[in-house]
């Protein structure tokens, strides 16, 4: 059970920010930066199908991809909060990606160290994608920061709004499958990125911030169910329909 | 690494033959022997029953069901009646996989191939220094990436120097 929970938070968080980032196909602000945004859409919402394939493998019960991301209501989403937050400006999706994938990235290396067959193939193969997501991510922290007046305010808005769901990304759920060292090795690598880019940018870590916790347990903040009420409408209004 | 990982039997062999007409559908100069996507190709004589493995390029790739579909329809159209088609993921594919006469279509298509192997390519070194990629119309080593991400997961957007031509890039991966 465990297993198939710490499958399905994976899984949410890639479907969960993947579709948040899907909201930008068409209006990013230039058309490479849309292209860049879009792919980046579609490497995640791959891994989550990916993810959620193999946890409709492992609980049985007639339960698919489909039914898993469609017909699971927002307590039963173990995404993180960082990830359903809304896109706001270009800066703060940027911002937002940017402190996923440096948390992505050393999360599928210690996955896939693990002894699941299934989990290390998608962990190895996901790991590939995220290093493009978090070099572009990190281009992008630093060129906006070190840009205008405009956009390192923007940039210096978009950490201290997201800087308090970041307790939550990295808070260890109950059900995590990795060792105790595997996720500490994780936290660890993510501070040193986070602090490293933010500094190469000139953007202050925000001090005492009170953080918001629990989403792997399901207690989220109102923008997923905001979120779920446009993805899941197709199929709640007509369940099973295909095209 | 190659993707064709074991010695295969007659029959095999054929169905590899056929195969070979299968193309990308989103670069279709390119074979999916080429691309190096085929995992294995196993005859199971007792039930008729031809088993393909095939490997995702990337994760989200919509090529993919298409890919999978077409297969289905060439060994139909060949007299196979049982096929099925096994996903895996691991070993995650690579560039390396692709063949030489793979990067010579996507030369000749326009396309920049992935020349550069990717063993070792995931290092958690934020920025590192790029390695040059060639012009594929003017073959000038002068060009510059105007962006990572292209018009497909796998390609990424440059433009060259001299000839000022833009271009994909199949990048390795």
């Amino acid at each position: 059970m465990a297993f198939t929970d710490y499958i399905l938070h994976l899984a949410d968080n890639a479907l969960i920010l993947g579709h948040r980032n899907s909201e930008w196909t068409g209006h990013g602000p230039i058309l490479e930066q849309d292209i860049a945004l879009s792919n980046i859409s579609l490497d995640l919402i791959g891994q989550a199908r990916n993810f959620y394939q193999y946890a409709a493998e492992l609980s049985g019960e007639n339960s698919t991809e489909d039914t898993l991301a469609f017909f699971r209501d927002a307590p039963q989403y173990k995404n993180c909060l960082l990830l359903e937050q809304e896109n706001g400006d270009w800066g703060k999706t940027i911002m937002r990606q940017f402190l996923y994938s440096a948390y992505a990235y050393p999360l599928y290396t210690e996955a896939g160290k693990t002894n699941d067959t299934q989990l290390v193939g998608i962990a190895e193969k996901s790991l590939k994608e995220v290093t493009y997501h978090l070099r572009w991510s990190s281009e992008w922290v630093i060129r906006l920061a070190q840009g205008t007046e405009e956009s390192a305010a923007r940039m210096n808005k978009a950490i201290i709004e997201l800087w308090k769901y970041t307790g939550d990304l990295l808070s260890v759920p109950a059900y995590s499958i990795l060792s105790p060292e595997a996720n500490n090795k994780i936290s660890g690598e993510w501070n040193s990125t986070v602090k490293y880019v933010l500094s190469e940018a000139g953007i202050s870590i925000p001090e005492n911030v009170r953080m918001e916790m629990g989403g792997s347990d399901g207690k989220h903040t109102p923008h997923l169910g905001n979120l779920l009420q446009e993805m899941q409408f197709i199929q709640r209004t007509y369940p099973g329909v295909e095209w | 690494m190659r993707a064709i990982k074991k010695t295969y039997n007659q029959k095999e062999l054929g169905i590899l033959k056929i195969l070979e007409g299968v193309f990308d559908p989103e670069v279709p100069v390119l074979s999916i022997l080429d691309l190096g996507i085929i995992r294995n190709i196993n005859w199971v004589e007792e039930d008729k029953i031809a088993e393909i493995t095939i490997t995702p390029t990337y994760s989200g790739c919509p090529a993919m069901d298409v890919i999978a579909m077409n297969i289905r329809f060439v060994l139909l159209r060949e007299g196979y009646t049982s096929i099925k088609i096994n996903m895996e993921l691991s070993p995650a594919w690579t560039t390396d996989w692709m063949t030489a006469s793979g990067k010579d279509k996507l030369k000749a298509f326009g396309i920049a191939p992935p020349n550069y192997s990717s063993v070792g390519k995931n290092t958690s070194e934020l920025f590192p220094e790029p390695k040059p990629v060639q012009c594929p119309l003017c073959n000038s080593m002068k060009t510059t990436m105007i962006s990572e991400f292209g018009s497909t997961s796998c390609k990424s957007l440059y433009k060259c120097d001299d000839c000022k031509e833009p271009f994909d890039h199949f990048k390795c991966h």
